[in-house]
């Protein structure tokens, strides 16, 4: 079966004939060579995948391109379309909140929904909303104090 | 009239943000999975689903009928074309026996996760189905999961060449062990299982391989930390000549040791692009990734102490079985033995110490490096025993250490094993540690907890690292395969700019920034104006990778030499340009100068400028400004620290909750301290890892039964506290900016940090010893067998 | 991971959601995904079609009407753990969904999905036996209401028939002199419940008059201990009577507790009184008694 979708990436729209089992995060990477969101896991554990559907962080592994039909995704790529980093981003920058960079743009978008609901975080706070990104390198501290600091910056 | 003048900041030293970000911030960077090729073919590996078993028959017509099937490939297939996988740490006196490790199994598959048969299609969905259809016939054998049970009379047996599953026997011995234990009024012992640990870098392995037929080349992007080892690794297994053979480590997403060796999917995806002669890309999902790439640790390891009843370490005596997995992986065997064996006194004074370590062949994944590799299970076992001393004799932990400790020494020590540490004042650490801490005070609340029923506990831990790796001639004594030596280039261009090449190959430690403040320190150039550029072998000098905390200590010792001989170079042009002797020029600040007259100057642009032009040069000079280094060291670097943890555990369940981690390192001076602190976060949370969640769980038939993320617990950000960092600057006598490696100091010492902490906390019920990781019904038990004994 | 292919088929209505389960025999639904695509990608499971039922308007929505408060089946965890209504009113259930996964499966999975799929780590539907929920579904013979007791009837098995859609859960809203709460004991890599506790208790003069205590994570499904509940009621709640009733958790669960690599069946079970003890004595002060 083939199916037709039409999904709003970073502000444009994509047309595509898919398989109904394309997962999002493969429409992002393999049908529109968007490959800043990265896959690292297979169970929905790890969040390398996350983007935002409709405004609100998604595992973009565990939803199909289907279920994305009609919607609006923003990826990695979306957030400095003229290569000036976002505030969140310049955060990250600052406060060495990655090392090798592969969870890097799903930590962005989880730290990014927290911050549109609070903000002003504590750190247990930050903690927490990130507890589904998971991050080999930095042992998180230095991501805490990148979201803190892009609190402070005024993110939301 | 006096005018103070701030001097400009000084560069190295100086925690700028890093040159590597912005593309990793904006999804601009690209990691293997991220390339597609015109003609791109997909591949998916079948792998075997039993621990140990014969093929007898694989039937893949339905898979080479199924849509968009280009073909399936068997081991058969690579008769005569692909070679065993060679081990390339081939340690002397050891009676080893390397295994053939072929990249697709021939008759019997090993462990779970070995390679039987390849799909390549047109899609990945299409190569996924068709593996489905692979209909293999195999016949189970009896498997062996333990390293110590595998050499036991009766054990399967894996491979005819290691009778007894026995891969190696090697012994370190110094000193005379036998008399320190006669002599010893205490001996303490104890059994530790280094449980085995799966390094989860969070980009998995993969390749993307593209043969040429016509010109008989292959280009191949793979994630690994030394390329120019896949290179040498590649060309002889597959027989491409390495002047045909470019290896790319695009953007690696980390890699803790597992990204060192060269595993099946490399050369499996490798054969099938030669066979078809169209790219071909393979990705390893997450569960194949804890499958087929390598894992850690593995130890069990019986140790005794002898010492005085007054604490003095007298000698240590030990045996390791250290779990090999299926076959011997490329750097495998150097692990437990040179990396491990010959750091048992730690930072203590031992004048006895004496260790076997077998090596043994299980049905398991592969065991490799895992950050740290050798030296944390070294450190556990000392300073975990060093502990169990302190109980014994009735001392606190702290002041045991205090009166083994090796005095402060700024030009090398002799130890016991053979080593010369290079540098160390390991008293200055612990009581850097101790005083941010407050020690004593954190001796009173615990005192007080325990009045209310709450179990507090304090942990400490020191560790002496061996890293820098290494002297070359070194290597080649102790069996390993290639060099350690690193190479740099540094190229000025006209304007002013610079390119630096480097041999290693960083990927997510910093370098592209931290190196090019090394170039900007020693000629007053922006960091910005410097870029690093590695991982490739057709652009890169030779280098042997970036593992074993050595790029900076190595690879930045190179360029820090390549980078003095342009500012040579450049004091003799000035010279040459002002007409002034050359002993008159001066360098400070970016300008070369005629002492005594600073507006006569040249700056390292005019410089750079003059010499690519070429229009007036000194007789005998070329023209340009680079300068390339290739760098042996003459010895390791040593860094070391001590750590702190406290803790509580919840009798009632077993639950232990961190609470304060305090870290002392010294890796001498630190080029970028933000990058330094990052380090030691992300290596001391790993450590953490093994001491509460991480283990790979085998069943006695060789199923991983932690196959997945959803099983295999890797730290998360809400069960952490904060890491207090602080350090203190030993510099190395013998490097050339005196710095040492800090990437794998955090993982050392934590492991035991936490785990001491926590039996320090179950003191008021006897318990000992508690296996890793600590999980909560581990804990719990060892409180319910104290209560009931 | 790639899963295998299927057809894909989306329901603009609850009717039209019918219409596709009669045509399609086998067909899964598809709420939030988060519990069938996981499944799928692993090849654990592999419907020919799958029925998308997340866009249909009448599944949505938490509302109170009288002492009930009904919950659409596409409510998602995060909204169940946002709901005001909830947390004042049905207190273990936006707590429990707060403590789903994490927040991007809370902002997709929905509560629906959840009750269907039935895992026995789960957290809601201990909380929903607790809570003495009651599911709604829809199927050819019309609508049934289904009381979570019945609901879970095995591991990932419901009362639910194959061509029934949950449209939607009611859980009855509590009154003065009552409280509930949820406590957890995450595994650390899946954040399943190793041990889930959830108690609702009612307290009138000073004494319990009414407790529903549930677990999840130890049987194959979410169960109620019912010699704790029976012990609790007419008990002052201190901490020494909790202490007693909770005890009485393990004789409950019996030896169907089931064990894994992680947590045994052995500790699971001795663990169960420590999170009904903790679940009571949370549920207790908010009823009004600290």
């Amino acid at each position: 079966m083939k199916l037709s979708v039409s999904i709003q990436v970073n502000g444009r729209t994509y047309d595509r004939e898919i398989e109904p089992r394309l997962l999002l995060v493969h429409f992002l990477r393999d049908s529109i060579a968007l490959t800043g969101t990265k896959i690292g896991c297979d169970t929905s554990q790890c969040g390398a995948c996350t983007v935002l559907l409709d405004d609100v962080a998604v595992k973009a592994c565990t939803c199909l391109a289907a279920q994305a039909d009609g919607c609006s995704v923003t990826t990695i790529e979306g957030l400095a379309p003229d290569g000036r980093l976002n505030a969140l981003q310049e955060a990250f920058w600052t406060k060495h909140g990655l090392q090798c960079g592969f969870c890097t743009p799903g930590m962005i978008f989880a730290a990014q929904a927290l911050l549109r609901v609070n903000g002003n975080p504590s750190p247990e706070q930050i903690r927490h909303a990130l507890e589904g990104n998971l991050c080999r390198c930095t042992g998180y501290q230095n991501i805490v104090r990148s979201v803190q600091a892009a609190a402070a910056a005024g993110v939301r | 009239m006096a005018t103070t003048v701030a001097a400009p900041a000084r560069v190295f030293g100086s925690g700028i943000r890093r040159r590597e970000d912005p593309r990793l911030l904006t999804g601009t960077a690209r990691y293997t999975a991220d390339f597609t090729l015109p003609g791109q073919l997909y591949a998916a590996i079948l792998r075997s689903p039993h621990g140990h078993a014969r093929i007898r028959k694989i039937g893949s017509s339905a898979a080479k009928a199924a849509p968009g099937v280009v073909a399936v490939f068997t081991g058969a297939d690579t008769e005569g074309v692909l070679q065993s996988i060679p081990c390339a740490w081939l340690v002397p006196n050891s009676d080893l026996k390397v295994a053939p490790y072929p990249p697709l199994a021939r008759d019997v598959v090993r462990y779970v996760g070995d390679a039987v048969a390849v799909v390549v299609a047109e899609s990945a969905q299409q190569a996924y189905d068709a593996v489905e259809l692979i209909d293999v016939d195999y016949q189970p054998l009896p498997a062996t999961v333990d390293p110590e049970h595998a050499v036991k009379p009766g054990a399967p047996q894996l491979h005819g060449e290691a009778p007894n599953n026995i891969a190696f026997h090697w012994t370190v011995a110094g000193g005379d062990v036998d008399a320190a234990f006669k002599a010893a009024e205490v001996v303490v012992r104890d059994r530790i299982v280094q449980q085995r640990l799966i390094p989860t870098a969070m980009e998995t392995r993969g390749a993307l391989a593209h043969y040429v037929p016509a010109t008989g080349e292959l280009t191949l992007w793979n994630t690994t930390q030394n390329p120019h080892i896949v290179r040498f690794i590649m060309s002889l297994v597959t027989g491409i000549p390495e002047d045909r053979l470019r290896v790319i480590a695009p953007e690696v997403g980390g890699g803790f040791g597992s990204k060192i060796p060269q595993i099946q999917g490399d050369f499996i995806t490798v054969f099938c692009s030669m066979k078809l002669g169209r790219p071909v890309k393979w990705i390893e999902s997450r569960s194949e990734n804890y499958q087929s790439t390598t894992h850690g640790r593995d130890h069990v390891q019986d140790v005794e102490l002898a010492a005085t009843k007054d604490g003095r370490i007298l000698g240590l005596r030990c045996t390791v079985w250290a779990g090999m997995g299926a076959y011997l992986s490329t750097a495998a065997p150097g692990i437990p033995t040179i990396l491990h064996g010959l750091m048992l006194s730690g930072p203590y004074k031992i004048g006895a110490v004496k260790e076997d370590v077998y090596g043994v062949y299980t049905n398991t994944t592969p065991v490799e490096a895992y950050r740290g590799a050798g030296r944390p299970e070294a450190t556990f076992m000392l300073e975990r025993i060093i502990d169990r001393l302190a109980d014994e004799i009735g001392v606190d932990p702290v002041e045991v250490r205090r009166r083994n400790l090796i005095p402060p020494f700024d030009n090398g020590f002799d130890v016991i094993t053979g080593l010369k540490y290079d540098s160390g004042n390991y008293k200055g650490a612990l009581d850097k540690a101790l005083a941010h801490a407050g020690y004593e005070q954190l001796r009173a609340e615990q005192a007080e907890a325990r009045k209310k029923g709450r179990y507090l506990g304090i942990g400490v831990s020191m560790y002496v690292e061996i890293c820098g790796l290494g002297p070359s001639q070194v290597a080649g004594a102790v069996g390993f395969q290639g060099g350690l030596w690193e190479s740099a280039i540094v190229r000025f261009h006209p304007s002013g700019k610079a390119h630096v090449f480097i041999g290693s190959s960083p990927h997510g430690q910093g370098e592209e920034t931290t190196f090019a403040q090394i170039v900007a320190d020693e000629l007053g150039v922006s960091v910005n104006d410097v870029k690093v550029v590695h991982g490739d072998t057709d652009i890169t000098p030779m280098g042997w990778g970036t593992y074993g905390s050595r790029t900076t200590a190595v690879s930045g010792a190179a360029l820090a030499i390549a980078t003095r001989k342009i500012k040579e170079k450049a004091r003799l042009l000035t010279s040459h340009l002002l007409e002034a002797a050359v002993e008159d020029i001066d360098y400070a600040n970016g300008k070369f100068f005629v002492r005594g007259f600073p507006d006569r100057h040249k700056t390292i642009q005019d410089i750079a400028l003059m010499a690519n032009v070429a229009w007036n040069m000194p007789q005998g000079m070329e023209p340009g400004l680079e300068a390339t280094t290739s760098y042996d060291p003459p010895n390791f670097v040593f860094p070391f620290g001590a750590h702190l943890a406290v803790v509580e555990v919840q009798p009632e369940t077993g639950h232990i909750e961190l609470k304060r981690y305090v870290a002392v390192d010294d890796c001498g001076p630190q080029i970028n301290p933000m990058i330094v602190e990052g380090q030691v976060h992300g290596g001391v949370v790993q450590g953490i890892g093994q001491a509460l969640w991480e283990q790979a769980v085998y069943d006695a038939n060789g199923q991983l039964l932690t196959g997945s993320l959803a099983d295999y617990a890797i730290p998360r950000a809400d069960v952490l506290p904060d890491i207090e960092v602080l350090s203190t600057v030993t510099p190395s006598p013998h490097h050339p900016l005196g710095v040492k490696g800090i990437g794998e100091a955090g993982t050392i010492a934590s492991t035991c940090t936490v785990y001491n902490a926590v039996i320090d906390a179950l003191e008021p019920f006897k318990v000992q010893s508690i296996q890793m990781p600590l999980t909560p019904e581990r804990v719990w038990r060892a409180i319910a067998e104290r209560k009931g004994a | 991971m790639y899963s295998a292919d299927f057809d894909y088929h989306r329901a603009r209505s609850l009717a039209d959601a019918q219409r596709l389960l009669a045509a399609h025999p086998g067909a899964k639904l598809l709420a939030g995904g988060h519990s069938l695509i996981p499944l799928m990608k692993l090849r654990l499971a592999a419907p020919s079609a799958v029925i998308d039922i997340g866009r249909i308007p009448e599944l949505r929505g938490i509302s109170r009407s009288g002492d009930s408060i009904r919950i659409g089946a596409l409510t998602t965890h995060a909204e169940l753990a946002a709901s005001a209504d909830l947390q004042k009113s049905a207190a273990a259930l936006a707590e429990a969904a707060g403590l789903v996964g994490d927040p991007a499966v809370r902002s997709r999975g929905t509560i629906g999905g959840n009750v269907a799929h039935a895992d026995p780590a789960s957290d809601l539907p201990t909380v929903l036996v607790a809570l003495d929920a009651r599911i709604t579904a829809v199927g050819p013979k019309g609508e049934r209401t289904i009381s979570a007791d019945d609901f879970f009837t095995g591991i990932m098995t419901t009362a639910l028939a194959d061509d029934e859609v949950v449209t939607a859960i009611a859980v009855p809203a509590s009154v003065r002199g009552q409280g509930s709460a949820y406590v957890k004991f995450a595994h650390p890599a899946s954040r399943y419940a190793v041990i889930g506790a959830a108690a609702l208790v009612s307290i009138a003069n000073n004494r319990c008059s009414g407790a529903r205590v549930a677990l999840g994570g130890l049987l194959p499904h979410a169960s109620r201990v019912r010699s704790v509940e029976k012990a609790l009621t007419g008990k002052p709640l201190d901490a020494a009577a909790i202490e007693a009733a909770a005890a009485l958790a393990q004789a409950d669960l019996g030896s169907n507790v089931a064990g894994d690599i992680y947590a045994s069946a052995e500790y699971r079970t001795a663990m169960a009184p420590v999170y009904v003890k903790r679940a009571v004595a949370a549920a207790a002060a908010r009823a009004g008694l600290a």
